[in-house]
C-alpha cells in the first residue's frame, strides 16, 4: 500500500485509455444513435403524412360516391322520363295505325257488301227467267202463283 | 483459508500487499517478497498486479466497445450493440445533465471511467482466495486483483482528472482569469493570501477526495470479505455463516462498486464543468 510509480503508470494509462475511448469509440456510437433517431423520426412523420394521406383520399372518395350517385339518380330520372314518352308516343302510333286498319276494314266490308248486292243484281234475271219457269210450269195453280211470287220475293 | 501457519493478521496483511516490482536492497530488480521490502523500495516501484489488470480491463472494455462500434448500424439493435448504445446513451443523458458547456472530450471521458471503475471494481466479487492462491502457485508472494482498492490506481485516475480541470481551466479562463479566480476569491482583493489559501484547498480537494472515497470504499469492501473469509476457518457453523454473509455483503457490494463508479464519473463532469464556466 505504497505510494510508487505505479501512480504515474495509471495517469499515463488512463490519459491512453480515454484518448482511445474519445478517438475510436464514442463517435461512431454516437453517429449511429443519432441516424438510428433521425430513421425513427423520419418514419414517424411519414406515418402521420401517410394518415394524413389517408384521411384527405377518403374524404375525396366519399365526395365522389356522392356525385356519382347523384348522377345516377339524375340518368334513372331521365331515362324514366324517356320510357314514359316512348310508351306514349307507341300508344299515339298504335291507336293511328288501329284506327287506320279498322278505317280500311270497314272500306273492304263497305266494297264487299257493294260486289255481293253487284253479284246478286246479276243473278236477279237468272232468278227471274228460273221462277218464271216455275210459274209457267204449273200456271193452273194461282195459289201456286201466290206462292211462288212471294218466294221470289223473299229470295231478294 | 489460512490452512498454513498464518495467523489470521498475516493473512489479511498477505491479502492487502500488492505485487511490486522494484529495486531489491541486495542491489538487483524483482518482485518484492515481503511488506518491509516493498515499502524499502520507494517510490519507483511498480504494483505489477493494479497496472496489469488494470490495462487488461481497460483494454477489454475498449475492444468491447470499439467492437460494438465497429459493428454498428441502423437496423435493430442487438445484442451487446444494445448494450453498448444503452451505456452511451445513459453517460451522454447524464454528460447532458451535469455539463453546460459543449466538449468532445467529456462525455468519451465520462464513459471511460465509469466502465473502466466499474470493471475493477467487479474484480472485488471475485472470491478473495481465488486469485492469491493461483498467483502462489505461479510462484508469485501477491496478487492483489482489486485495482481500485489501491490508492495508486485511483490517485492516477484522480490526478489525470485533475490535470485535465487545471488545462481546461486555464483554457477556457486564460492563465490571467484562472488566476485572478483562485486570487480573488471569496473574499475580495483585500484577503488575497486567505483566497489563495481556501481556492487553494478547494482545488486540491478535488483529486484527493474523488481518489480517496473509491479507494476507501473499494478497500473497505475488500476488507469486508476478507474478514468474511476468514470465518471459513472457524468450524462448520462460523463457515455456513460466513458463506451467507459473504453472499449478502456480494449482493449489496453489486450495488457499491456500481454507485462508486458512477459517484467518480459524475463528480468528474461536474469539475470540468466547474473548470468550463467562465462566470464563477
Amino acid at each position: 500500500m505504497n505510494i510508487n510509480a505505479t501512480l504515474i503508470g495509471e495517469s499515463i494509462t488512463f490519459f491512453i485509455f480515454v484518448w482511445f475511448c474519445m478517438k475510436y469509440v464514442w463517435p461512431p456510437i454516437m453517429n449511429s444513435l443519432n441516424e438510428r433517431k433521425k430513421l425513427i423520426a423520419d418514419g414517424l412523420a411519414a406515418g402521420d403524412r401517410g394518415r394524413h394521406e389517408l384521411e384527405l383520399a377518403s374524404k375525396s372518395a366519399s365526395q365522389h360516391l356522392h356525385e356519382a350517385k347523384q348522377k345516377s339518380g339524375e340518368i334513372v330520372a331521365a331515362a324514366d322520363k324517356r320510357a314514359a314518352q316512348i310508351i306514349d308516343e307507341a300508344k299515339q302510333t298504335a291507336k293511328v295505325e288501329a284506327d287506320r286498319v279498322f278505317a280500311s276494314a270497314q272500306a273492304n266490308v263497305a266494297q264487299e257488301v257493294a260486289r255481293a248486292k253487284e253479284a246478286l243484281r246479276s243473278h236477279v234475271a237468272e232468278l227471274a227467267v228460273a221462277g218464271a219457269e216455275k210459274i209457267l210450269r204449273r200456271e193452273i195453280n194461282s195459289k201456286t202463283h201466290a206462292d211462288l211470287l212471294t218466294a221470289i220475293q223473299n229470295e231478294l | 483459508m489460512a490452512t498454513e501457519v498464518l495467523t489470521s493478521s498475516e493473512y489479511i496483511r498477505h491479502h492487502l500487499q500488492n505485487l511490486t516490482y522494484g529495486h531489491l536492497p541486495d542491489g538487483s530488480w524483482g518482485v518484492a517478497h515481503s511488506a518491509a521490502q516493498a515499502k524499502a523500495m520507494g517510490f519507483w516501484a511498480i504494483n505489477l498486479d493494479t497496472i496489469g489488470v488494470s490495462i487488461v480491463l481497460g483494454i477489454l472494455f475498449l475492444l468491447m466497445f470499439r467492437g460494438a462500434a465497429k459493428s454498428l448500424h441502423t437496423g435493430v439493435p442487438t445484442g451487446f450493440q444494445n448494450f453498448a448504445e444503452w451505456a452511451v446513451e445513459f453517460i451522454d443523458d447524464s454528460v447532458r445533465g451535469s455539463f453546460s458547456g459543449r466538449s468532445a472530450l467529456v462525455a468519451p471521458l465520462a464513459l471511460t471511467v465509469f466502465v473502466w471503475i466499474f470493471l475493477m471494481n467487479l474484480m472485488d466479487l471475485l472470491p478473495v482466495d481465488w486469485i492469491p492462491r493461483l498467483a502462489m502457485a505461479m510462484g508469485l508472494p501477491f496478487f492483489k486483483v482489486v485495482p481500485s482498492a489501491d490508492p495508486n490506481a485511483t490517485f492516477g485516475m484522480a490526478i489525470g482528472v485533475f490535470l485535465l480541470v487545471l488545462f481546461y481551466s486555464v483554457k477556457m479562463k486564460g492563465p490571467g482569469g484562472f488566476a485572478s479566480e483562485l486570487a480573488f476569491h471569496p473574499f475580495g482583493k483585500l484577503a488575497l493570501p486567505a483566497n489563495v489559501f481556501f481556492e487553494g484547498i478547494n482545488l486540491i480537494a478535488k483529486p484527493v477526495s474523488l481518489a480517496l472515497r473509491l479507494f476507501g470504499n473499494m478497500y473497505a469492501g475488500e476488507m469486508i470479505f476478507i474478514l468474511i473469509a476468514l470465518m471459513f476457518g472457524g468450524g462448520i457453523g462460523m463457515a455456513v455463516f460466513g458463506g451467507a454473509l459473504q453472499w449478502v455483503w456480494a449482493v449489496f457490494h453489486i450495488l457499491i462498486i456500481t454507485l462508486q463508479a458512477f459517484i467518480f464519473m459524475t463528480l468528474t463532469i461536474v469539475y470540468l464543468d466547474m473548470a468550463h464556466q467562465t462566470g464563477h
